[in-house]
């Protein structure tokens, strides 16, 4: 299993240049919202999840995750016509979870951010359709095929896509 | 106490930033009109953000794809152009049937006083982005404000239907898609008349609502807009019905096919005027009313003319002939054309000059 437990001095906090910071979401929205309309399945994916994810891990602090997930969900939000909001709490959620399991456990190699990334898609999707449903009573349809592809699509993605943002790193 | 707040310092901050955010959706929920204004800033940051780099990206695609299509890859284009060229000539006796047909209604809706809406003037604008969401079907378009799009407005593409605009920013606006789960359209089946509303669903199908279970609706009817809404020009095409199956209520489920490719969208039309006008008589000068008239009213048929040179003077009320009256074709009626030919419901019409009928 690769994932491995750590003392906290032994895991390695990694922080980012402040353009890395601002530009990597903000391109990472920008695709989500342009590629959908050439590559009709890209709506599966959910790179500004991968973003919260990774930056979260990197950073192992979880007051810096949550703020992350905060931001990216809430810029998220803003380009949907639904209440501001949703995509908020859930990556919230997420980036505190993330960044939290980053402090405890090694989670940088590819098979680890598979299975992290998976686990938290699962948990976006469940907190994306309860703050849906019982705050803003959106209709919305709970596919079982659909998330689970989502799922192992997003995570497969992650693991080839962390590798490229590793290079943005700087050790803390 | 300080010990107990530093020890669980993450919580607390992750709590008090989710009661923050669910503060706030909650007063989006609850006041739902004036939600959008207030968070219209952080809309507005965002789509500030990404819109011109979707407009850049959509600009350089279209001049690579216009440089290899326009002078490239030109192969069969001369046999496209033959093809086109025999397509103009079948549209053109077409279009002379058909603007019989549009005359005839104009008359008849220019007599009976019938208002319709005009599309009076139209914006092209180019699909740059989409929500990135499932949950949310909507797209961005590269016109806003400032070339004169609003909030409220209807998009259309040469096939049909698109949705209506739903914010519009300076240069740019968003469009809510006829398949999200919170548009709702006017329609009326082409066929049978019967009104209805258009609805997305969660998965992005679209559905017709309120047709009673006890009408005739069958897959292939054509959809098009009522005009009810007030959003949407009357007669503009949403789609074909795909799947007609008894509801749990009283009303039918019925699937509709979108005549325009909703999910492959690149250029559009957005509606941004329109015009409440009716046909004038002005446009068909060669109406007379008492020809629509007589077409109405019961009258006696005519004894059979003794005299054939009487007879001659008559005219059968055939519609196409008697809307318009050539002195030639009467001329050339033969001398044996009886008037009682002519049957109940179409009376000989009086011979009347069309100036004197005509209404003001």
């Amino acid at each position: 299993m690769p994932i491995t437990y750590t003392s906290q001095d032994q895991v390695e906090v990694y922080r980012f240049s402040a353009p890395v910071a601002i530009a990597i979401p903000l391109a990472a929205l920008f695709l989500q919202a342009f590629l959908p309309l050439r590559i009709h399945f890209f709506s599966l994916f959910d790179l500004p999840l991968l973003v919260v994810i990774f930056f979260a891990v990197a950073r192992r602090s979880p007051v810096a995750g949550l703020l992350t997930g905060s931001l990216i969900g809430l810029l998220q939000d803003s380009l949907t016509h639904q209440p501001i909001g949703i995509y908020g709490i859930a990556k919230t959620v997420v980036g505190f979870g993330a960044s939290s399991l980053g402090a405890k456990l090694d989670v940088d190699n590819v098979g680890a951010r598979f299975l992290v990334t998976l686990f938290f898609y699962a948990v976006h999707e469940v907190v994306y359709f309860t703050v849906a449903r019982g705050l803003v009573k959106l209709t919305l349809q709970w596919s079982w095929g659909h998330e689970i592809g989502g799922a192992l699509l997003n995570a497969a993605t992650a693991a080839i896509l962390f590798t490229l943002l590793d290079r943005f790193k700087q050790r803390a | 106490m300080e010990n107990l707040m530093s020890r669980y310092r993450n919580v607390s901050i992750l709590v008090a930033i989710l009661f923050v955010q669910v503060l706030g959706l909650a007063v989006q929920v609850k006041r739902r009109s004036g939600a959008d204004e207030s968070t219209r800033i952080i809309r507005l940051w965002t789509v500030s953000a990404v819109t011109p780099l979707e407009k850049a990206l959509v600009w350089c695609q279209n001049g690579l794809g216009n440089l290899w299509s326009n002078y490239v890859y030109l192969r069969g284009v001369r046999q496209e152009n033959r093809d086109l060229k025999f397509e103009i000539e079948r549209l053109r006796l077409e279009q002379v049937r058909l603007s019989d047909d549009a005359q005839q209604a104009r008359r008849l809706q220019a007599l009976l006083g019938f208002k319709e809406q005009y599309i009076a003037k139209t914006v092209a604008a180019q699909v740059i982005g989409s929500s990135g969401s499932e949950q949310s079907r909507s797209i961005y378009i590269d016109k806003g404000t400032s070339a004169g799009v609003e909030k409220d407005m209807a998009v259309i593409t040469a096939d049909g239907l698109v949705g209506r605009v739903l914010r519009a920013y300076g240069s740019s606006a968003q469009v809510l898609l006829l398949n999200d789960q919170s548009s709702g359209v006017g329609v009326i089946l082409d066929k049978s008349r019967l009104q209805g509303v258009i609805k997305g669903t969660a998965g992005g199908e679209v559905i017709l609502e309120k047709v009673m279970t006890d009408e005739q609706v069958s897959p292939g009817d054509l959809i098009v807009t009522s005009g009810g809404d007030q959003i949407f020009p009357k007669g503009i095409t949403v789609g074909t019905v795909m799947k007609v199956s008894p509801g749990a209520d009283l009303f039918l489920n019925i699937r509709v096919k979108p005549s325009a490719n909703l999910g492959r969208l690149e250029e559009v039309l957005v509606i941004i005027k329109k015009e409440d006008r009716a046909p004038s008589l002005a446009e068909t000068n060669s109406v007379r009313a008492v020809d629509i008239l007589t077409q109405r009213l019961p009258s006696v048929p005519d004894k059979p003319a003794a005299d054939p040179n009487a007879a001659a003077t008559e005219r059968p009320a055939r519609p196409a002939t008697a809307q318009k009256p050539v002195p030639q074709a009467r001329r050339s009626l033969p001398e044996t054309a009886k008037p009682a030919a002519v049957a109940p419901s179409q009376p000989a019409a009086p011979e009347t000059g069309a100036s004197e009928d005509k209404p003001n």
